[in-house]
């Protein structure tokens, strides 16, 4: 009989960009259990959204993210709208539409990046690091920032894209997606990423319903699942449909992200051909108040902010429920029965990001 | 004040309640608490074909409520991180993290409380937060 033998995956490990444990129960090297343990960056932000002026709160949401920043102040700025009564202009729609896309490349592009590191591709790695670099600056050239864009503000945004910059940002996305193409072919047909991949961290459809699996994880089951759907933004204006695949395992993660990063450039370029000449933002006065839960489509999921606001300028309560946060049960099914030398590369298909799973 | 359009529910129909929705191909998004002065409210968000519904319960300080990590098992991370930041206990948790998902020994007890503390020992070190809102 095998013996059983507990060791602790993390918080620090090489394939982790932000500290988390799993605490894995192995028989030889095949996982039985495993059980997560957080907390290492919970900054109780949630609280000090509560003790914060709720315009000050845009600042200190886009700031649960360091990497998908833009689409929390976006999802933030939504829900305050609603609770305020205010119609949002056309072109402040579709700029926030193209600094999100933005957000979810350069997000998608830090994916590949470390999947390519968790099975030890250290070119491709930096190859896709490079590809990424041409999305950031297209944010710096457009926001000022590489990543807190702080370009969201609630009624609108406070900053134009000029008429030479837009032209940049299609020329940029002619560069990242040249580059893209050759970086897809590796990762879509590389034998040893196939090999370390496919058939790896199986998530069937039924269950990524049952664990309320969200995003790409979702999307990869089978799940056609995407907010953008739903027309917060104008998406349907732009013919958006969600990509997915069929297979549910590590292989399909990583292609439902790959083709919607040409997904995300088509609807940039589709954005600004069709980008309306409006006002940035309406002006308001007063408090919001009453209770709203509102939800954008982040790059790693669904993203839901409960906000109460009772009228005064602090709110009542912020509540942020992250992706990550709902693909943390559905990770917890892949891994029973893998190898231990396929965890890293599970853990990864996911795109966990732990500052967001924690607040 | 408008609150969020729910269905109300209470602690001994919130299973049944649940399990319809289950049955009817509903997705468990996640729980919301509020701390209400002498209990709590819990919001149950749900979702099937971007169609969103919420069910709220409010129960007591002290009652404790049913864990819905049997009908859906992803909720019994959630239902920890309610513990430890509300101290509202459920029964039936799948694992039970014991108040320790999130914070550590050190930290304050349910912090996110904001008009008691709920039993909470604060640590020496850490000045009382749990304070109402300013006007």
């Amino acid at each position: 009989m095998s013996q059983r033998t507990t060791i602790p995956f993390g918080p620090q490990h090489p394939v982790f960009p932000e500290p988390i444990q799993l605490r894995l129960i192995l028989e030889d090297e095949r996982v039985v259990e495993a059980l997560p343990a957080i907390g290492y960056v919970h900054r109780g932000l949630e609280k000090l959204a509560e003790q914060k002026d709720f315009q000050q709160d845009v600042f200190l949401i886009e700031r649960i993210c360091g990497i998908c920043s833009f689409m929390h102040a976006m999802n933030y700025c939504q829900g305050i709208e609603q609770l305020l009564g205010l119609a949002v202009p056309e072109r402040a729609k579709y700029l926030r539409l193209i600094w999100a896309e933005l957000h979810r490349m350069h997000s998608h592009l830090l994916f590949l990046a470390l999947l390519a590191d968790s099975f030890g591709f250290e070119n491709l790695f930096m190859q896709t690091l490079r590809c990424r670099e041409e999305i950031l600056d297209l944010m710096e050239i457009t926001a000022g920032n590489r990543i807190m864009l702080t370009t969201c503000c609630i009624g609108g945004v406070r900053k134009d894209i000029t008429p030479d910059q837009l032209k940049r940002i299609g020329t940029g996305l002619d560069r990242a997606q040249a580059s893209l193409g050759e970086l897809g072919g590796a990762f879509a047909k590389d034998y040893t990423i196939q090999r370390r991949l496919k058939g790896i961290g199986v998530l069937t459809r039924e269950k990524a319903h049952e664990l309320g699996a969200v995003g790409p994880v979702a999307k990869a089951s089978g799940l056609a699942m995407d907010l953008r759907q739903t027309g917060y933004a104008p998406y349907p204006e732009l013919g958006f449909t969600p990509i997915t695949e069929t297979n549910g395992d590590a292989y399909a993660r990583m292609m439902v992200r790959l083709r919607e990063l040409d997904q995300s450039a088509e609807l940039i370029r589709a954005a600004i051909g069709r980008l309306p000449d409006t006002p940035l933002s309406v002006p308001f006065k007063g408090n919001p108040t009453g209770e709203v839960a509102a939800r954008i489509e982040q790059s790693r999921g669904e993203l839901l902010f409960f906000i109460k606001a009772n009228g005064s300028k602090n709110l009542e309560r912020f509540r942020a429920r992250t992706p990550t946060f709902a693909n943390l049960a559905p990770l917890l099914h892949m891994l029973p029965g893998c190898e231990l030398a396929d965890v890293p590369v599970i853990v990864v298909s996911i795109d966990p990001c732990i500052s967001c799973t924690e607040r | 004040m408008s609150l969020l359009p729910a269905k109300t529910v209470t602690p001994d129909n919130l299973l049944h309640e649940v399990a319809v929705l289950r049955q009817q191909g509903y997705r468990l998004v996640t729980l919301t608490c509020l701390d209400q002065g002498t209990g709590h409210t819990v919001y149950y968000h749900f979702d099937k074909a971007y169609q969103p519904l919420h069910l709220r319960l409010e129960i007591p300080d002290g009652q404790e409520l049913c864990s819905l990590s049997s009908l859906y098992p992803a909720a019994m991370i959630v239902e920890n991180e309610i513990k430890d930041h509300f101290g509202v206990k459920f029964t039936g948790l799948a694992l039970d993290f014991q108040g320790r998902l999130m914070l550590t020994e050190a930290a304050p007890k349910t912090p996110m409380n904001r008009f008691r503390r709920c039993g909470m020992e604060l640590d020496a070190r850490q000045p009382a937060a749990a304070t109402p809102a300013a006007a």
